[in-house]
């Protein structure tokens, strides 16, 4: 990797590691101090190398810098000498003896307990996304706006009320008590999933962006594997879910930034690595009883991932998302059950089932609508497409319809 | 949005057990319509089927068991939706499967106790 490319990606995979023991350190209402010091050392870190080069062990010089920066933090701040070391005294037993543990092991720990942490459900999950991205995952305030298509204010004063939030709820840098795991887990994944899909629906131009939100979600779900209390079966299953969608990344955008519909895919773009890999997962996930919605999900993506167009395999997927519905509704459920519908038992059977799902708002609704009216009733299919256009709120959205209309009037 | 209870009732002695095929096709039928129900967002609880046997207490502990298989419409199982009202949870009911092999329906709101 050339170092300009390789600073800014070793930052964003040392920032997290960096606030995370930090916080731990100072304790988690003190994290605004964790991060300006990691971000103090990272412009260190700029100005050094820019002159010296690189070091031999740019994570280890970052490590030692960051350590020095507390300390020196220590000395100089007085509000850092009033708070903060009765915190540190609290976290680490009454010692005195400023010690960082930066071992592996607590790398991992932190990290992890910094991720229940963020996925509170004290706060709305727009907000746990927010900032599972500034501090999980090391992004720009910038790169956060961009990818939730807002300016980096209305991002700043989220993150900032979101911790104000958790600071009142006294939330510490700690796994939950066992009798607490399965639901906290539960906001945990919920954050992990949406943040999954931020990158892969994501209306951002930025394909390099939202390819990066995709692996930070799956390498923050990897995580969870690591640790025996954290690595249950609907954790696996999510892994696999996301493995399984991410195997069409390279085939589901053409060179222009177009999105490219499932059924219009190279398939030889298809990842057969992230196929197999998420086949390993959906392996580990089918130990115990537990069927979870992310089970289902999975089962839906991995028939995705079969290349033929059988009608079985469409027969499969609608069952899957019969049963997906059952566990929980969802109009994107409701909306890919339809066209399941229409791909296994036929057009005509799938108008009678759409025309009930009353998703009236929903321009993704018109648009599963035209499709089913095209070759049977296209004036119809014209005119969904047409609502679908006036309900589309982004731009990217709008072209697409216009584009689909263009189409269909040649 | 208030609850309703279908109730399935049929004459199951009459009903043949199908071949696999059958069965299976069967199957098909009843999960697509209870998965239309609920990809309306219209489903409260799936519910359950009734095992054929039972008995029935009466008054004075005089129990009676096994009149049920003989019963024309038998009892033997049941699914919760909402809906705004009776006339919407009856056209709800309208795609049951069991119609098709001579069952029929019941649609009773659920009042809170």
């Amino acid at each position: 990797m050339e170092q300009k490319e390789m600073i800014p990606h070793l930052f964003r995979t040392e920032y997290s590691k960096i606030v995370s023991v930090l916080s731990k350190w100072v304790g988690f209402e003190n994290i605004e101090i964790a991060e300006d010091i990691a971000s103090d050392t990272f412009l260190l870190a700029t100005e050094t190398w820019g002159i010296k080069g690189l070091p031999e062990n740019p994570a280890a010089w970052l490590y030692v810098v960051a350590k020095n920066r507390a300390k020196d933090h220590l000395k100089r701040n007085s509000t850092f000498s009033e708070k903060i070391i009765p915190a540190i005294q609290q976290n680490t037993g009454g010692l005195n003896e400023i010690d960082i543990d930066l071992s592996d092991k607590n790398i991992i720990d932190s990290q992890l307990q910094m991720m229940f942490a963020i996925c509170h459900p004290s706060i709305p999950a727009e907000a746990q996304i927010g900032l599972s991205l500034r501090i999980l995952c090391g992004f720009g305030i910038e790169e956060i706006a961009d990818a939730f298509l807002t300016n980096k204010e209305t991002i700043n004063k989220r993150l900032f009320r979101a911790k104000e939030k958790l600071r009142a709820g006294k939330v510490k840098l700690e796994l939950p008590p066992a009798a607490e795991m399965d639901k906290r887990l539960e906001t945990v994944l919920t954050t992990l999933y949406l943040l999954f899909n931020e990158g892969y629906y994501s209306l951002s131009q930025n394909v390099t962006i939202r390819k990066d939100l995709c692996l930070e979600a799956m390498r923050l779900t990897f995580l969870l594997l690591e640790n025996a209390t954290t690595n249950k079966p609907k954790v696996n299953a999510l892994l696999a879910v996301m493995c399984f969608h991410a195997s069409r990344f390279e085939a589901r955008t053409s060179a222009d930034g177009e999105s490219i519909l499932y059924e219009d895919q190279d398939t030889s773009l298809w990842n057969d690595g992230l196929i197999k890999q998420g086949e390993v997962y959906l392996n580990r996930a089918s130990e115990g009883n537990e069927l979870s919605k992310y089970h289902l999900e999975a089962a839906i993506a991995h028939q995705h991932t079969n290349k033929s167009h059988s009608p079985e395999k469409w027969e499969n997927i609608l069952q899957l998302y019969n049963r997906l519905l059952l566990i929980e509704y969802s109009p994107a459920a409701a909306l890919n059950r339809a066209y399941a519908v229409a791909r296994a038992d036929g057009k005509l059977i799938a108008i009678r089932d759409a025309e009930k799902l009353n998703l009236v708002k929903n321009h993704l609704y018109y648009l599963l609508l035209e499709y089913l009216y095209t070759g049977i009733d296209d004036e119809q299919a014209i005119a969904h497409l047409k609502t679908a256009f006036k309900l589309a709120k982004s731009t990217t959205d709008k072209d697409h319809i216009t584009n689909r209309i263009n189409k269909i009037k040649k | 949005m208030k609850d309703f209870l279908f109730l399935f009732r049929n004459d199951y002695k009459a009903m043949s057990m199908g071949s696999p095929e059958e069965m299976q096709s069967m199957t098909k039928k009843w999960m697509d319509w209870i998965g239309s129900i609920a990809a309306q967002n219209k489903l409260t609880d799936r519910g359950n089927r009734l095992g054929n046997e039972g008995k029935v207490v009466r008054p004075d502990n005089v129990v009676t068991d096994g009149p049920y298989t003989e019963i024309k419409e038998l009892l033997g199982g049941y699914t919760m939706v909402k809906a705004t009202s009776l006339d919407e949870a009856v056209e709800l009911a309208k795609g049951c499967p069991i119609f098709a092999v001579g069952g029929n329906v019941e649609v009773r709101p659920i009042d809170q106790m």
